[in-house]
């Protein structure tokens, strides 16, 4: 399958300069970036942040498989095991998963894409990063003062009751967080329905719109309830009160419906924004409208409703009666079925297309994959006798994996590796990237198929020791981990590197079509001199190869 | 299941001696990974065919081959067709496991009735013949069991691998589930739900026997009072036979083959006492008062144990005739207490041991 | 949902020359909208999608309080009766009067009219005050009878109500031991609730203090009506929570007492 076509083109690196005024030298110093209203500022020091919360969360992956490596609980004590754990999940959702594609990307090109300055409202995106920080800074205080093992999910009466670690802390880190994000997708849901450009209707929109905006509706929606559910856990835990305690007339069981109320549709906004990003980069390296635009659009918006329904899948088990469990377990197959439309979508995009395997592209084919193997495995786990057998084990934790670093992840870093030359004016060095991306293909899957064959063997996740028949899988998995910690290392060193060194991108380097691609790279701060009158389709190559032909040059 | 069982057995036997697949020790767990091995399939022909068609497509119209691409606005009967086969496959996948979660969760009749106490770190088993384990579980093969379970503290959750059983062990409310074991042996107990400190601590064993054996160890591991003599035992000290008397004129109702039957509660509404029903009714008397009675029951919360409660619930399901409440009630006046003389069919002691 | 610009700009040069001039024009019209319009449009849906946002926050609460309810009816029958029906009417009055001053503020914005833009917020902000005022009157009266949750609380008012003088009945049923325990449940979600509400309310008054001092200055009496008008859709909702708080809480199964 190897191919030596690019459809990079880059401006002659004799010649050619970054943009003199660009967005990232429009102002100097620091106050400048620290009361930035302009969106893609405040994309890059989301960008900056998150990269650090990410590896501090990969760190304590990294502990957890080093212990996992044997079948005795000997690297660490078990409360410290379980703080590695809890910490990991916290950090990667709620400071990596939930804001990396729309706070970084969704920030700095949204506004582009819809032909519009900047978003509805830059002091509340400003405000949104430093609540962002704000939680990550009391999360880390919570590390520092002693740690917290609750478990990224807060199960009551364990959180309220039984613990003396840092609860409080971390749970007002997230709940300062969620705030965070729901400003982002306030921010975007107003920007989307009232500043599009002229021209610009919403089924001219490029789908990475239509994905951040079916995100952006759960985002809104979603969050507040776990605000609230943190407020009562808070107060439980001060006070006493028993709203969740049965020795008090409470209900634990209550807590798991609010909680999973957020955090289901939170997966939703975990990985519809990747999505998003795979519909352009398959587009662009086919050179190909996406097939079923209108489809892939609606599915956005039907995995956003649907999701709000299927939240008592995580409690099957639970106790609560086999009827809503039925129900329950009816409507996830049904919200299985967009994520199906979307996969077909973007194979058959492929179709009579002409296809180069630049970076992007190969995360993308990884996304397809690993995707899918992740969505499948969900449906064992949406089907009710299956679940039973399955549930708390580590089929869990590899399902979830597979669709969050598989699917998610893979998504994020294609995107990241597409919108650099804009985002920056550099390109990343070519073949080091490409490395980077089957290393990280082939790390994962070490590490996480493994896992499939642990849960249905029935080890528990959470466990901190196992019985020794598990361990020949889990040094298996913890060798794949120290594969993909290698591959994700790399992105950091290279894309750190191409700052200085990468090759000058020009406006256009993927022959792309999207507003984004016919401005300056960087970017102007105010992104257009003029605002943009939308005159074709979305994915219009057509469009672009009459453009090419009449310009003369392009300066931004 | 479509597969002749010798066949099946080989299959199971196969995967298991690679380490990478647990055995079927119980009548459910065939038809658990009958579900499982449609799953795997549907999954491998989905992902073959989903990458079939990423690498056919990638060689085929890979820019040296295929220069200029053909814009395609997308296709309605392929939309249709890749909604509709999805969907009837889920479909499918919902009604199997359905059906396969109600087998699971609702026990025949004639199963045996284990009660299993979840606590910070480990399971307690309690036999109605009152055998006590820790972080263990003997029981027969052939015979249907029923566990019924609660946490004295936090949610954990009692996993037994090998039968492809599992269920959420709740503080307040008593789960159940049923298995029926088919292979003597040993089998991993395993605490599923995250639950502290000793999480992975919370292991144990389950030791299956063929009958003979059981009762061979039911008897050796006899510790004395069955759950039911020590309920009794409760039910005197905590002053229960006051107002439980059995008499016309009692305070309270007449508890004598109340389990299983249908009563109506003073709203008006009727409800089936089982073990949900006698635990809640003994911590909040208020919400569970018979019709025809005063709401003057004292909450039992915070002064009985969880096992306490199990073993005064076992006393009033065995219970038959109020006889040997009435030899206990403790009396000023001899006269006061009078007697019924035991009811029909029940020569013996109205509680067995 | 089509866009809003499309009309009124048909030529790029026009365009910008057409954003030259509104841009002098309004100080308040921010660079990156291409019209005031568009910018005011913006405001108000972000608004209402805040305010989406606040009532799934309150939904939560409300949930809890279905389930409780639900399942401990007599005890929040009870408890609900040891509020003050008096400060809780009263409250409502008055929570509506000030919503009614934000009414006539907004208008008095949009008309110009500057004076009784300020009079009429400065009404809203007393009303408002007064309601926190009162609201501190029946916290500390909870304080007093011992009905705050937690390591106080006494259920003697529920298991032995005290004696009508007149009547020498007891001015309340008696409700057993364990269903008094759970007026516990109840007074918690009365204080999560109430107090979430209230806490909503000081924040609104902050920025009522921050209006009156822009409004007194003329900032709102030349067009720029945005900030009045959002806050008032913001004050209206915190006067609409009160509106579902008032019946949940305080009249649960109101009698006269015996």
């Amino acid at each position: 399958m190897s191919s030596t076509a690019t459809i990079v083109t880059l401006p002659d690196q004799a010649t050619a300069r970054l943009p003199k005024r660009n967005y990232l030298n429009n102002e100097d110093g620091l106050l400048s970036w620290l009361l930035t209203g302009d969106h893609k500022r405040i994309a890059m020091l989301y960008l900056i942040s998150i990269t650090f919360f990410f590896f501090i969360g990969g760190a304590f992956a990294g502990l957890i498989r080093l212990e996992l490596l044997t079948p005795q609980p000997d690297l660490v004590a078990a409360d410290t095991y379980n703080k590695f754990f809890t910490m990991h999940g916290i950090i990667m959702v709620f400071l990596f998963l939930v804001p990396s594609v729309p706070a970084t990307i969704g920030n700095f090109l949204m506004p582009i894409m819809v032909g519009a300055k900047d978003l509805a409202f830059p002091k509340i995106n400003l405000l949104s990063w430093y609540l962002y920080v704000l939680g990550g800074i009391l999360l880390m205080a919570a590390l520092v003062l002693g740690g917290v093992d609750t478990g990224w999910t807060f199960t009551t009466p364990l959180s309220t009751h039984y613990l003396n670690t840092h609860v409080i802390t971390a749970a007002l880190a997230i709940f300062v967080a969620g705030f965070s994000s729901i400003f982002t997708g306030l921010n975007f849901i107003v920007t989307i329905h009232r500043m599009r450009c002229p021209g610009m209707t919403w089924f001219r929109l490029p789908l990475f719109v239509w994905s951040n905006y079916a995100a952006s509706l759960l985002m809104v929606l979603g969050t507040p309830v776990l605000a609230i559910t943190l407020v009562l856990v808070l107060l439980e835990r001060v006070f006493g009160i028993g709203v969740f305690d049965p020795t008090k007339g409470g209900d634990p069981l209550l807590f798991q419906h609010l909680f999973w109320f957020y955090s289901h549709p939170a997966v939703y906004i975990m990985i519809l924004p990747g999505m998003g990003v795979i519909s352009e980069t398959i587009s662009t390296f086919s050179r190909k409208r996406v097939f079923g635009y209108t489809a892939v659009a609606f599915s956005s918006v039907a995995i956003a409703l649907f999701g709000f329904f299927v939240w008592a899948h995580h409690m099957f088990i639970m106790g609560i009666s086999n009827y809503s469990a039925l129900v329950f377990s009816l409507l996830t197959m049904l919200v299985a079925v967009p994520s199906a439309i979307k996969i077909f979508n973007w194979a058959f995009t492929l179709q009579k297309g002409s296809i180069t395997f630049e970076t992007p592209m190969l995360y993308s084919f990884g996304f397809m994959g690993l995707f899918t193997i992740g969505g499948v495995t969900g449906v064992f786990l949406g089907s009710l006798g299956m679940d039973i057998h399955l549930t708390e084990t580590y089929f869990i934790v590899a399902h979830f994996h597979f669709v969050m670093v598989g699917g998610m992840l893979m998504a994020f870093l294609a995107g990241i590796h597409f919108w650099w030359p804009k985002m920056t004016g550099r390109m990343y060095p070519e073949s080091l990237s490409k490395l980077a991306a089957v290393t990280t293909f082939i790390g994962f899957i070490l590490t996480f198929m493994p896992q499939f064959i642990l849960g249905y063997l029935g080890m528990p996740r959470r466990y901190h020791a196992y019985p020794p028949e598990y361990q020949v899988l889990n040094v298996l998995s913890t060798a794949g981990a120290t594969v993909l910690g290698v591959g994700y290392m790399l992105p950091l060193l290279y894309l750190g590197w191409s700052l200085k060194y990468g090759a000058i991108a020009g406006d256009n380097p993927w022959q792309a079509t999207g507003l984004e691609w016919q401005i300056q790279s960087p970017p102007l701060t105010e992104n257009f001199i003029e605002i943009p009158i939308m005159d074709h389709e979305a994915y219009d190559y057509e469009w672009l190869e009459q453009k090419q032909k009449n310009e003369v040059t392009t300066v931004g | 299941m479509g597969i002749s069982p010798v066949l099946w057995q080989f299959l199971v036997k196969w995967l298991h001696s690679s380490a990478l697949f647990p055995v079927e020790a119980s009548t459910i767990a065939p038809y658990t990974d009958a579900l499982y091995f449609f799953l795997v399939s549907v999954s491998l022909v989905g992902l073959i065919f989903v990458t079939l068609l990423i690498f056919y497509f990638s060689v085929r119209y890979r820019r040296d081959k295929h220069p200029v691409a053909v814009q395609v606005e997308g296709s309605t009967i392929l939309e249709a067709t890749w909604t509709i086969i999805p969907l009837a496959i889920f479909l499918v996948v919902f009604v199997w496991g359905g059906l396969l979660y109600f087998r699971i969760y609702d026990p025949p009749p004639n199963a045996m009735n284990i009660y299993v106490v979840g606590k910070q770190w480990m399971w307690k088993a309690e036999h109605p013949g009152g055998q006590h384990e820790i972080n263990a579980l003997h029981i027969p093969v052939g015979q249907p069991v029923q566990l019924t379970m609660i946490s004295q503290d936090v949610f954990h959750s009692f996993s037994i691998p090998d039968f492809r059983v599992k269920r959420e062990v709740i503080p307040g409310r008593y789960s159940t589930v049923w298995f029926q074991a088919t292979d003597p042996g040993t089998y991993h107990i395993f605490c599923t739900q995250y639950c502290g400190t000793l999480h992975s601590g919370m292991i144990g064993e389950v030791t299956a026997m063929t009958p003979a054996d059981y009762k061979k160890w039911l008897d050796q591991s006899n510790s004395g009072m069955s759950l039911a003599q020590n309920g009794e035992r409760l039910f005197a000290s905590m002053g229960c036979n006051a107002c439980h008397s059995g008499n016309a004129a009692a305070r309270g109702p007449n508890l004598a083959g109340v389990y299983g039957s249908k009563v109506t509660l003073t709203d008006g509404s009727q409800v089936l006492v089982n073990d949900a029903y006698l635990r809640d009714a003994i911590l909040n008397p208020s919400q569970h008062v018979t019709a025809g009675y005063a709401p003057i029951m004292p909450t039992y919360q915070g002064q009985i144990s969880e096992d306490g409660l199990i073993d005064i619930v076992e006393f009033i399901k065995q219970l038959q005739s109020n006889y040997r409440i009435q030899q206990t009630f403790v009396t000023a006046d001899s006269n006061q207490a009078s007697p019924t003389t035991p009811s029909v069919g029940s020569n013996q002691d109205s509680v067995k041991p | 949902m089509d866009n809003t610009v499309a009309t009124e700009h048909p030529h790029t040069h026009e365009t910008a020359v057409h954003v030259e001039h509104e841009h002098i024009a309004l100080p308040q019209h921010r660079h990156h909208f291409e019209t005031v319009e568009q910018q005011r449009e913006a405001g108000s849906f972000g608004m209402w999608l805040f305010l989406l946002t606040e009532i799934m926050f309150f939904g939560g609460l409300f949930f809890a309080y279905l389930l409780y309810r639900n399942w401990y009816y007599a005890a929040f029958a009870s408890a609900s009766e040891t509020l003050s029906i008096q400060i809780g009417t009263a409250n409502t009055a008055i929570l509506i009067t000030s919503g009614f001053f934000m009414a006539l503020a907004v208008w008095a914005a949009e008309v110009r009219k500057k004076k009784m833009l300020v009079w009429t917020l400065i009404l809203t902000t007393v009303f408002g005050v007064a309601f926190l005022g009162f609201k501190y009157d029946e916290y500390h009266a909870k304080w007093v009878e011992h009905h705050i949750p937690g390591a106080h609380f006494d259920i003697k008012d529920f298991v032995n109500p005290p004696i009508n003088p007149q009547t020498h009945k007891p001015i309340e049923d008696p409700i057993s031991p364990d269903m008094a325990q759970r007026t516990q449940i109840f007074f918690f979600l009365y204080f999560a609730m109430t107090g979430m509400h209230a806490l909503h309310m000081i924040i609104g008054v902050g920025l009522l203090f921050w209006l009156i001092r822009r409004a007194a200055r003329g900032d709102f009496s030349a067009g720029y009506v945005a900030p009045i008008e959002n806050f008032g859709l913001y004050w209206h909702f915190v006067d609409i929570i009160w509106l579902f708080l008032y019946p949940l809480l305080y009249l649960i199964n109101r009698h006269p007492m015996h």
